[in-house]
């Protein structure tokens, strides 16, 4: 059975891939729809929604469905790059600590536990407020606090296959260890990598929002945690405000996850009970 | 009522109205009842002059007076001296002081007690007063009389005498010792109507009625519980169950201020805090390029719509103000040049200073260090990003933590910052620090930070506080408006009402310049 396959099988999968991409389309059709700054006053304050404006406006008159489609970028750039870094951090060290054992292994899965013993999100708040809030520290403080269980996983991948035929076929031959790791391993421990690095996305963008909720956000980007954050003042007097963004995280974060489940289905063979049912 | 917003004015004229009509029915007061208010944060300590803190001054004003007291528009009233002389040469201040008044421990209150007070006790513990009561030299002819000699005429003195800037500590519990480690911090001696009784760590401060009080009959109120509860919206619901009575400033958020003030249960006042008159204004670094031309800061002024920001921000608890004296003070003059809300003019001026917009439509790029007080300030630091950058003045957004902001501010090293201050009780003690000369101090806070600087605005600052004429001191502080407005050293945003949340029970809680630092011998509870 071909991925394709398998991905399709599960329809949590398909819906969920249809919602990321109706995401990824909002966020690259903003600058045509919304040709303005999502910032900007563009009616009165607190217009429920309706009439001009779909989902109303904020206590500055701002449009609130702008402010969805341009922070779907912030979002979707914060979840990706953040989770770039993190798997490329978690990964060399994982394939490293795999590869060579020992000492080696010994010093860099105690460094890991360092970081997987820290809460995570106190060492985000805390790095985010030290290096002062914008769109770099954030995602340097995602990635820092998210790596840990990239490395581990890399590691035990590592560690499986480091001692299979074809790895001991390739060091008698006298490949060089790097191409060996890079070449040999790396696209056989891929995989599940693959996987948590999907859901490690959606990750990303809660965590970004929880941030900018905490108003730890970067003040010169909307994103949907910072517009929920600014409306909890108001909650009572206009719910839309935090209903549209949070809507808009828990159908993003939804479908990513839904499509993490997909790539399970289709990339692990051992999971793969439903595709095996004709 | 001119200065509310539409929508909450309406509530008010309603709530005065229904007032106006329930207070006939009851016009006496009446003895009895608990009045529950809330206090956030707790204060570090409840006697005034060892914290100035304003969750301090709020219960400690019921312990502790003054020897006077201010109306609405900030004229002395008998307090603690039943009458006081000013000699005409403005050197000598006598006062009468009452007869009866007796401190909580039972020793009566003299002339002595006021001699330590404004002699030892301020100047050693009172940051704000103590210039002021440095320049005094008090004596007590006699235990009910108590002298002050000045070597020069001291404008200001004869509004510092409130609880707030003078308090009256008792000499014997306080003379001679350590005043900051003295045991009756914990459990203070004062001579106001509630006597300490309890403070309960992390849950509420209890005060009791002073059944000694010097006012016959009075207080009214048998109790007060002042309740610590630390989130804005739990104290919403508080005042709106009738769990607590009163709140006031920053207690609960602008934007439910309204609400509440709609409630039928609930009144809403912004008197009662023209002792603080507090401004809200964008803080320019004049030191850096471009805020070191008046046309830029003018540009500013006219860049903002501050009618907006009043009505959208701050939820109509503010006024648009049009220079550095609050409306509410008796020197403030409303004949300045103003700014009206016009962006073309502002275009204009930088046009003229040569800021002429570059490709991408932008002229100048500067940074914004917003208050970092929470949604509000938020709010506004982008409100004044989008509204200067419609102008073509690019604003980055710097976001910052209440310690770094107090330290970048104090130490010159920002472009622009929002902020908001206390102008006080007299143009000498609250307006000056911001714009002479002499208190550039880096390093301190709240002094003239900008670096604004003109030697006939600093003349006519210290000509103003030495004469004790007071058409010639207004005649100088309008002089003053006129330049300072002028040159737009500030871009002044709002004049905050804070406002007063009180239950329609509670009658008689603000009635002078203090509102809620009252001492409340009169307040008291309906039935």
């Amino acid at each position: 059975m071909t991925f394709r396959q398998g991905f399709a099988h599960n329809r949590g999968a398909l819906a969920g891939l249809a919602v990321l991409i109706g995401v990824v389309v909002l966020a690259a059709a903003a600058p045509v729809l919304f040709p303005f700054d999502p910032w900007d006053s563009r009616g009165a304050p607190l217009l429920p929604p309706g009439g001009a404006f779909a989902f109303g406006t904020d206590m500055l008159g701002r449009d609130v469905i702008a402010g969805i489609f341009h922070g779907a970028r912030v979002s979707l750039f914060i979840g990706v790059v953040s989770t770039l870094f993190a798997v490329a951090l978690g990964v060399v060290i994982g394939a490293v600590s795999g590869y060579f054992g020992g000492a080696v292994d010994d010093v860099l899965m105690r460094f890991t536990e360092l970081f997987q013993t820290v809460p995570s999100f106190v060492l985000a708040v805390l790095l985010v407020a030290i290096l002062t809030p914008g769109l770099a520290s954030i995602v340097l403080a995602i990635a820092v606090v998210t790596w840990p269980p990239v490395a581990r996983l890399a590691r035990s991948e590592f560690l499986t296959l480091r001692h299979r035929e074809f790895v001991e076929a390739a060091v008698l031959s006298g490949v060089s260890t790097p191409r060996i790791i890079l070449v040999e391993l790396l696209p056989n421990a891929l995989t599940p990598i693959v996987i948590m690095a999907s859901l490690m996305v959606a990750t990303a963008i809660l965590t970004e929002s929880a941030l900018s909720f905490l108003g730890l956000g970067d003040p010169n980007h909307i994103s949907w945690g910072y517009m929920i954050g600014a409306a909890r003042a108001v909650f009572r007097q206009a719910w839309w405000l935090s209903v549209f963004p949070g809507l808009a995280i828990f159908l993003t974060v939804l479908a990513i996850n839904l499509v993490g489940e997909g790539l399970t289905d289709a990339l692990n063979p051992h999971l793969r009970r439903r595709g095996a049912t004709p | 009522m001119s200065f509310i917003g539409k929508p909450l004015a309406a509530s008010i004229v309603a709530a005065t109205l229904a007032a106006g009509i329930s207070g006939a029915a009851a016009q006496s007061p009446q003895r009895g009842g608990v009045l529950n208010s809330t206090l956030w944060p707790e204060p570090p300590g409840i006697v005034i002059g060892i914290n100035l803190n304003a969750p301090t001054l709020l219960p400690s004003s019921k312990m502790f007076e003054g020897l006077l007291t201010y109306d609405f528009r900030m004229a002395p009233q008998p307090m603690l001296a039943e009458s006081w002389e000013v000699s005409p040469d403005g050197l000598t201040y006598t006062f009468k002081l009452r007869r009866n008044a007796t401190w909580h421990d039972g020793k009566p209150f003299t002339a002595d007690d006021v001699v330590f007070s404004v002699g030892e006790f301020i100047p050693a513990t009172h940051a704000r007063s103590k210039p002021t009561f440095e320049r005094v030299k008090a004596s007590a002819p006699d235990p009910h009389t108590v002298v002050m000699r000045l070597s020069e005429p001291y404008a200001p003195l004869i509004r510092s005498f409130d609880a707030l800037s003078a308090p009256m500590v008792p000499a014997h519990v306080y003379r001679g010792t350590d005043f900051r480690a003295n045991p009756a911090n914990q459990s203070p001696v004062g001579t106001g109507p509630f006597k300490f009784k309890e403070w309960r760590k992390g849950e509420y401060i209890h005060l009791v009625r002073n059944d000694a009080y010097w006012q016959a009959g009075r207080p009214y109120l048998d109790a007060i519980y002042y309740r610590f509860i630390p989130d804005s919206a739990s104290r919403a619901l508080a005042l709106e169950s009738g769990q607590v009575q009163l709140a006031t400033q920053t207690d609960i958020e602008f934007v439910d201020v309204a609400r509440l003030g709609k409630l039928p249960n609930l009144k809403v006042t912004t008197q009662g805090w023209e002792w603080n008159s507090t401004i809200s204004w964008i803080e320019m670094n004049i030191r850096r390029k471009p805020f070191d031309d008046p046309r830029f800061r003018r540009a500013v002024l006219h860049a903002l719509d501050r009618e907006f920001i009043r009505t959208n921000l701050f939820f109509g608890l503010a006024k648009v103000p049009t220079g550095p004296i609050h409306s509410s003070s008796p020197y403030y003059d409303a004949d300045v040049p103003r700014y009206p809300y016009d962006p073309a003019k502002a275009a204009a001026l930088l046009d003229e200073m040569g800021l002429k917009p570059g490709p991408d439509g932008v002229r100048a790029r500067v940074k914004l260090m917003g208050l970092p007080y929470g949604e509000l300030w938020n709010r506004l630091s982008e409100y004044i990003r989008q509204s200067l950058g419609k102008v073509g003045v690019a604003v980055t957004l710097e976001a910052t933590d209440v310690a770094g902001w107090g330290n970048r501010f104090a130490n010159w090293d920002y472009d622009m910052t929002t902020t908001f201050l206390s102008t006080l009780s007299d143009p000498a003690l609250g307006v000056a620090r911001t714009y002479i000369t002499a208190n550039q101090r880096k390093g301190v806070l709240f002094t003239n930070t900008s670096g604004y600087s003109n030697p006939r605005v600093d003349e006519l600052f210290a000509k103003a506080a030495g004469t004790s004429d007071d058409a010639q001191r207004k005649a100088m502080y309008s002089e003053m408006q006129k330049i300072v407005a002028g040159e737009a050293a500030i871009a002044w945003l709002v004049e905050i009402d804070w406002p007063t949340i009180h239950d329609a029970r509670l009658r008689d809680a603000v009635v002078n310049a203090f509102g809620p630092n009252d001492n409340f011998a009169g307040a008291w509870l309906a039935k």
